[in-house]
């Protein structure tokens, strides 16, 4: 009988294959947008705002239409009379290209200069002379509705004060009733720190608008091409079939490269303008200061409790500062994303919450950096507020948690807040991490040291999170409903081209996405070649973020290849002259069910669909498929930090950290546990370093890397990993998607640990991130300490 | 990076570079390890009109000590020399607890111990090592040379005493007064950091008794700070309880902390206090034993 084919071997399903991407990045062979050079290119610089609100009086751009080598020097005037001085975000709101009336934030696009060379460039940036009228600056959303503020957004028709959304889900009157028949109402708040995603490659895009053809290719820095055209179709009114977006290799995205950017828009409309190419590459401290950034949000909730630890309701309020343009991406429905999935893997019969988003002078936030859309703080809300409430009701943590965490036998489970969790082993997972860091012996070892004036902490975070949007009755962009689709050619020879929507920026999909057509299929990995990211090759995708492409556009692969092996069953049937229910299937291989010995190899199929096919059998084998994906998926993480604070500076080290995630099957294990790694990298840095604050003045402070601090492989701890298995139940070979698991569920066990160390002093809440002064701050004044901006200097 | 347009010069002598210096006068900037003008240029904070380069200029890039027990470091001895050095490690226990303190290798490989005094930040870590040191700083022109202390060096801060004609061609420890010992603590947010505060201890001792001892302030003030009184307060004692408290009590006195993203005033002055009591401490045991 033939051998079967071992499926780790051929690159299959649980292969930790070697990236195949990797071999051309180690070499210098990638192509990110900015090694893309077009004849006749020409290169574009952005001038931005000094101040944070001003008035702009005036722009002279003559002095730098004089300098030789300048081109043009486009202002928001001259993009007015293209329509296109503001242009429509993801959240239906609008933003500024350039700046006309005012300027909103330290950093806003005011004009561009096309010349030469980038020197030239910035030497014509220079060269323009805005006068300012300076306004009063607001840089939190509590300023923002205080009585007297300025309206920041005074170009939008109707608009009396600085509200951008209101927003409320669940159960207000239940949610009451429980929380009058609690025994302990356990309160707090703090404020999640707006962070930047801040990839290694800058935002950048190539325009080459060709007259002749009237065809415009953008190479651009894009996590989701596709959407990308859509809402170019839209700004620029050019017709869908005549744009073309290339996404070519990208340098990390995590969020920051999903929004439309004004450099885009100015980089098309001078190429449109001048009809040639141009490039626009953002420096480090325009990509800080400008660009799509994460959180900043406040938080103010309380749990109702019942004394034996039984968690009866949730309530909460959060404040989101949106910048100065209300530009999140996420779907249109969810003003605040998906922050009703906090709470979602603890049974809390009641649950309501309230939300209010704010402009203020700073740069428009709300991308989700590494989670799917507002993911991250409603993570962390939820385990500070439980660690809190299992302290304040005198428990241990660990039991809290287990008490009220949804049982395996509850699933399927209906959030308060609406949302169905289909699959999971909580308990299980939380007891491995328990074991992994030997809980109870930590206790003991933290109440020695304490005796000695050590101070021992340990910090658990147990989570589940909604991934892979979505479902497309609930969830769209710009009316686009999110679903994705694959693409399958295999040729006679029996190697195939998989195409994609979505779009790869480090997670791998040339390698994993090969791996499922190879466990569908039998076809050896190596033998794939994945392409994504050209809107005029690839089939349409909602991008890359949110874990969703291996939910969505993964589910599409698994699914184009059951299509392909039906086709090739046919095909078979034929070449073993039996009919098709007498065909079998085994990994690559049909073969006659009563003569296991015979029989013909996906490659043998292949080669007969063009060559020696049945009569009235369509040649060829290759189709698509949408997945349309009933449900997120729902994975689980339970995360263990132990730290030791130094009382005398503040400063505190990991000791270790334990990550048990259940991300249902994995693809790939290598690569998964790099995700893992690389999120919980993240998370560490957020809970201790990285955050960007502004002064009084609306100055980012944190734009550029020495002050916007990402931690080096030196203080990076080191992960110890574990997993559980649970498989979505929906999803064709049960993946759930781990992108951002750690990022989202990482940050509330290193907070919590540090606040466990100093379980004695009263202190509910230091905001995050956990600088040595502030640690130092609340160990000694034995107070909270508060990190919103604007930040504390002598002037104050 | 897109700098301003600027003039590269690259003398090959000391000679021809005081030259060119004399004709751009102060219109020219001396490039070293470039791990300051750089970064400056690059963000357009400066815009020299001339950069002279003078890596190509042989002969300054050597640490050793003289015949009368001085240490002598070249204008192009570079940070990550000092942090391999083991003369450093065996006579100069402060500078080498300094050197891997720098920032990170990418900055120690290129940056000098000379461009980081010359460039006058209140932050750099090497003008409190030279303080505490009481070292100096030999500029040289066309004219000859000048010794200038390196108290006297840093006139404010991002400025130094040097005439646009000059060159400072080497850092200067002088010889001991007795043994050394000491360190140099920095409190950083992350490896390649600014200090939050660094703390410079330089202790010359015969026996228990110490003959010199210097201490100097990173991060805490318009620049680099010595602490004469502390320094006094220790000077012909020998390390206890009540000297270790009283000097690190003064040093905190001695500092301007200011409040910013990287903590309050009270934390800095709290943490020179701390460091202080850690470095003279640990001297203290390290002699017990
Ligand atoms: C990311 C980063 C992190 C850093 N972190 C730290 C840190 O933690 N601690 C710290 O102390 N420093 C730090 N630095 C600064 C570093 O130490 C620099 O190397 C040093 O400050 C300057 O030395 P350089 O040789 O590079 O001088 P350059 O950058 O070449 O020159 C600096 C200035 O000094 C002048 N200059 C240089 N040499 C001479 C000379 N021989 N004669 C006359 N003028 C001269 C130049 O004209 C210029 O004005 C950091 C730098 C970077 C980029």
């Amino acid at each position: 009988m033939a051998q079967a084919l071992d499926e780790v071997k051929i690159g299959g399903l649980g292969a930790s294959r070697k990236r195949v991407e990797d071999d051309r990045f180690v070499v210098g062979k990638g192509n990110y947008t900015d090694d893309f050079k077009l004849p006749g290119m020409l290169h574009m610089e952005i001038l931005r705002s000094p101040l944070a609100h001003a008035r702009i009086k005036s722009i002279d751009t003559s002095k730098a239409w004089q300098m030789p080598g300048v081109h043009m020097v486009l202002t928001g005037d001259m993009a007015a009379q293209h329509n296109l001085a503001w242009m429509p975000t993801l959240s239906y709101d609008t933003q500024a290209v350039l700046a006309t009336d005012k300027v909103r934030f330290q950093g806003q696009e005011i004009a561009c200069v096309v010349a030469d060379d980038p020197y030239i460039a910035k030497d014509g940036c220079e060269a323009i002379q805005v006068e300012y009228e300076p306004l009063p600056v607001i840089v939190n959303p509590y300023q923002a509705v205080a009585e007297g503020a300025p309206v920041i957004r005074d170009d939008k028709e109707g608009q009396t004060d600085n509200i951008c959304y209101r927003w409320d889900v669940g159960d207000r009157e239940g949610t009451e009733r429980a929380f009058a028949q609690a025994d302990v109402v356990s309160k707090i708040e703090l404020h999640y720190p707006r962070s930047h995603p801040s990839p290694i490659e800058c935002c950048g895009s190539i325009a080459d608008y060709n007259a002749a053809t009237t065809k415009l290719t953008v190479y651009m820095t894009t996590q989701a091409p596709h959407i990308i055209r859509a809402a170019v179709a839209i700004v620029a009114e050019l017709p869908e079939h005549m744009i073309r977006i290339v996404s070519p290799d990208i340098g990390g995205g995590f969020g920051n490269k999903v929004p439309v950017y004004p450099g885009y828009v100015c980089s098309i409309l001078c190429s449109i303008l001048l009809a040639r190419p141009i490039k626009w590459i953002e420096d480090k401290t325009g990509n800080l200061i400008s660009t799509g950034y994460a959180r900043d949000m406040y938080y103010k909730g309380e749990l109702a409790l019942r004394k034996d630890g039984k968690i009866l309701a949730v309530r909460f309020h959060a404040d989101t500062d949106n910048g100065a343009f209300f530009s999140d991406a996420q779907p249109t429905k969810f003003k605040i994303g998906l922050l009703h999935s906090a709470f979602a893997c603890y049974d809390i019969p009641y649950a309501y919450m309230t939300a209010q988003g704010a402009y203020t002078n700073k740069a428009p936030g709300g991308v989700a950096y590494r989670c799917s859309f507002r993911v991250t703080e409603a993570m962390f809300f939820q385990e500070r507020a439980i660690q809190t409430a299992a302290n304040d009701l005198g428990m241990d943590q660990a039991e809290f948690r287990r008490i009220n965490l949804v049982k395996d036998d509850q699933f399927p489970f209906r959030t308060p807040y609406g949302f169905l969790l289909d699959s999971g082993q909580y308990e299980k997972c939380l007891d491995v991490a328990l074991n992994a860091i030997g809980y109870h012996d930590f206790l003991r070892e933290k109440e020695e040291a304490r005796k000695q004036g050590r101070r021992l902490g340990i910090g658990l975070s147990t989570m589940t999170e909604p991934l892979g949007a979505g479902n497309s009755r609930e969830y769209d962009i710009l009316g686009i409903k999110m679903f994705d689709c694959a693409e399958l050619r295999v040729h006679p020879s029996g190697k195939a081209i998989l195409k994609i929507g979505s779009k790869t920026q480090g997670q791998g999909h040339e390698t994993t996405f090969a791996q499922i057509v190879s466990h569908e299929l039998g076809i050896p990995a190596a033998d794939i070649l994945v392409q994504h990211g050209d809107t005029d090759n690839t089939p349409f995708g909602m991008g890359t973020y949110a874990s969703r492409s291996t939910p969505t556009a993964g589910a599409a692969t698994a699914m184009v290849s059951r299509k392909i092996r039906a086709k090739a069953r046919k095909l078979a049937a034929h070449l073993l002259e039996v009919s098709e229910e007498d065909v079998e299937w085994e990994l690559g291989r049909f073969y006659v069910r009563s003569a296991p010995n015979n029989g013909v190899t996906i490659q043998e199929c292949a080669m007969a669909a063009y060559g020696n096919m049945p009569d009235g059998l369509e040649p060829g084998l290759e189709n698509n498929a949408y997945y349309d994906p009933p449900n997120m998926t729902w994975p689980f993480a339970a995360y263990i930090v132990t730290v030791e604070v130094d009382p005398e500076t503040g400063v505190w080290d990991v000791l270790r950290m334990v990550a048990v995630d259940d991300c249902g099957v994995r693809i790939n294990p290598m690569i998964v546990e790099g995700q893992i790694m690389g999120g919980m990298t993240e998370a560490y840095a957020m809970s201790n370093m990285q955050f960007i604050t502004f002064d009084a003045e609306g100055n980012c402070v944190g734009s550029n890397y020495m002050d916007y601090l990402l931690p080096t492989a030196w203080e990076t701890p080191g992960f110890e990993l574990h997993e559980v298995v649970t498989p979505s139940p929906h999803h064709p070979i049960g993946a759930k998607g781990i992108g951002e698991c750690a990022c989202v569920g990482g940050p509330a066990a290193f907070v919590n640990a540090v606040h466990d160390a100093l379980d004695d002093t009263g202190v509910r809440n230091i905001d995050m991130p956990l600088l040595p002064h502030r640690v130092w701050e609340a160990l000694t004044y034995k107070r909270d300490v508060s990190g919103a901006p604007p930040l504390k200097t002598d002037a104050d | 990076m897109y700098p301003s347009r600027f003039h590269y010069e690259a003398p090959r002598s000391l000679a021809e570079a005081f030259s060119v210096l004399q004709a751009y006068g102060d219109e020219a900037k001396v490039l070293a390890g470039g791990q300051s003008l750089i970064p400056l240029i690059k963000l357009r904070f400066s815009a020299p009109a001339v950069i002279v380069d003078i890596n190509n200029i042989p002969g300054l890039d050597y640490h050793e000590e003289d015949s009368d027990g001085s240490l002598n470091i070249g204008a192009l001895c570079r940070h990550r020399t000092l942090e391999r050095s083991p003369l450093l490690r065996s006579r100069y226990p402060t500078m080498a607890a300094c050197a891997p303190l720098i920032s990170d290798p990418m900055v120690r490989t290129r940056g000098t111990l000379v461009g980081s005094l010359c460039h006058a930040d209140p932050q750099g870590d090497w003008a409190s090592v030279m303080l505490a040191l009481g070292g100096d700083i030999i500029a040289q022109s066309a004219k000859g040379e000048r010794a200038i202390p390196a108290s006297q060096f840093v006139v404010g801060p991002f400025q130094n005493a040097l005439e646009p004609n000059e060159i400072a061609v080497r850092a200067r420890v002088p010889a001991s007064k007795g043994t050394r010992s000491g360190t140099y603590l920095k409190l950083e947010r992350r490896v390649g950091d600014f200090a939050t505060v660094g703390v410079a201890v330089a202790l010359e001792a015969s026996g228990s008794t110490i003959n010199r001892a210097g201490i100097a302030l990173t991060g805490v003030g318009p620049s680099n700070i010595q602490c004469t009184e502390a320094e006094q307060a220790l000077a012909g004692k020998t390390l206890n309880a009540s000297t270790v408290e009283q000097a690190a009590r003064l040093a905190a006195q001695a500092a301007q902390p200011k409040t910013d993203v990287r903590g309050s005033a009270e934390y800095k002055r709290h943490i020179v206090h701390t460091f202080v009591m850690r470095a003279l401490s640990n001297q203290q045991q390290a002699r017990a034993a």
